[in-house]
């Protein structure tokens, strides 16, 4: 059978980051879970202007780096864990996830892939959303091991880390364009 | 840019891939017509990224957090909103035509007016106090939804001259999988305004461009109370490898 036309990506416009946030989006894991942090960033134009009508969407495995997914037959171990935030910036293109951090996944060719997240980012103005991933400065053995880090140009690896922040978590932000311009993925 | 269908040497994925999509199907990021593209769509190249576990699983949303009335954009206030009465309604699908259930699709609009209800919105176009213009369901088993709401207004924007957004419905859909994630928008048969659209306008293949608007149907339309518009989305489905094709 022939393949049907799939439908084509348009852009959120600005209502989405406004009405289509969830109260509890930020937080893949609720407040008080053992070992959870904040990952903070904001999100910037290439003028290098906060984005403030963005959402970033993020997807990740446990603790165990197992998926609470069918595709995944190991099944995901952790208690009260979506996996899943939609947390949308505010004006000056701040954002939040409240999450703990995945364990290694397995990866291509019997590889495996240093803890990491995967991130859509939406907006008006962007067609189709972009697609990153967060990693882990303070995993650098792993993320020396990365089959998908490692494909990174070197000298843009850099724009994938997000970096340790002492009593909160996390900084990571995005750089839709322009100088530090983030790397993103085809898919 | 470079050749995003073709995965570099050693970087073949463990997990069962899906279709890329070609070249034509998706609006480039960067569409100059629409202006707001000219800041925000990425300059360097997108870099190939292998389908892993974690990218062919992903979020399996909805059970548990929809209203009764979600689906209804009518019934959400004391009142009916104004407009005319639609019932939305068709399937979500996978590019080899198998239905996806048990999926959320999430739906945005303005009202009939025109006007979408957040302060940055000053379109001098009244506000409906009985429609909020956000609806969401989940795919029955055969991957059905179906929305009732009101056909929402054109309304100006400040891209160009003189500039009007076709009528049109965003809708969010979540598959099965990370890579299957996408959010459209649905316009309306009949539509006038498409040639000066650039939203519409930056998907390069017409028969993509087709595949964004519904269809009018008098089967599902209930006499005496609402017509009916037909839109199936597809989404990217799994990559078939020789070992799954019929002989």
């Amino acid at each position: 059978m022939p393949e049907l036309q799939l439908t084509p990506s348009q852009t959120v416009g600005p209502y989405y980051s406004i009405g289509l946030t969830w109260e509890d989006g930020s937080f893949v894991v609720p407040e008080r879970a053992a070992g959870a942090f904040w990952i903070r960033g904001r999100v910037f134009d290439g003028d290098g202007e906060p984005v403030p009508d963005a959402v970033i969407e993020s997807w990740q495995a446990d603790p165990e780096g197992r998926y609470n997914h069918p595709d995944d037959p190991r099944g995901a171990e952790a208690h009260d864990f979506r996996g899943f935030a939609r947390a949308p910036t505010d004006a000056e293109g701040r954002f939040g996830i409240h999450t703990v951090k995945p364990g290694p996944v397995p990866g291509p060719d019997g590889s495996t892939q240093a803890p990491h997240i995967e991130v859509s980012v939406f907006a008006r103005g962007l067609l189709n959303r972009v697609v990153t991933r967060i990693y882990f400065a303070d995993e650098g053995e792993r993320n020396a091991a990365d089959p998908v880090l490692q494909s990174v140009p070197e000298e843009r690896r850099a724009t994938l880390l997000a970096e340790p922040v002492p009593e909160d978590g996390y900084r990571f932000d995005v750089h839709l364009q322009g100088e530090g311009e983030t790397v993103f993925f085809a898919i | 840019m470079t050749d995003t269908n073709r995965a570099p040497a050693g970087l073949q994925p463990a997990a069962a891939p899906y279709r890329r999509p070609e070249e034509g199907t998706h609006p480039p990021l960067l569409s100059p017509g629409y202006a707001s593209t000219v800041l925000r769509a990425p300059k360097d190249p997108l870099v190939w990224l292998p389908h892993t576990l974690s990218e062919v699983t992903g979020p399996l949303l909805g059970e548990g957090r929809l209203g009764e009335l979600d689906h209804d954009l009518t019934r959400q206030h004391a009142g009916e909103p104004l407009g005319e009465r639609i019932i939305v309604h068709g399937r979500v699908l996978e590019g080899d035509g198998r239905p996806v259930p048990n999926t959320l699709v999430e739906v945005w609009q303005a009202n009939s007016a025109g006007r979408y209800r957040h302060e940055g919105d000053q379109h001098p176009a009244p506000l409906d106090p009985n429609f909020t213009g956000v609806g969401r369901c989940m795919t029955d088993a055969e991957g059905r939804y179906r929305f009732i709401t009101i056909k929402p207004g054109a309304y100006p924007w400040r891209n160009h001259p003189n500039a009007w957004r076709a009528a049109h419905i965003h809708f969010s859909l979540f598959g099965r999988a990370f890579v299957q994630r996408l959010v459209t928008q649905m316009y309306f048969p009949n539509e006038h305004l498409f040639f000066q659209d650039p939203i519409y306008n930056a998907v390069p293949d017409e028969r993509a461009r087709q595949a964004m608007i519904s269809s009018f149907d008098l089967s599902r339309t209930v006499p005496e109370w609402a017509l009916a518009y037909e839109f199936d989305i597809v989404l990217t489905g799994r990559d078939k490898t020789p070992i799954d094709e019929d002989h």
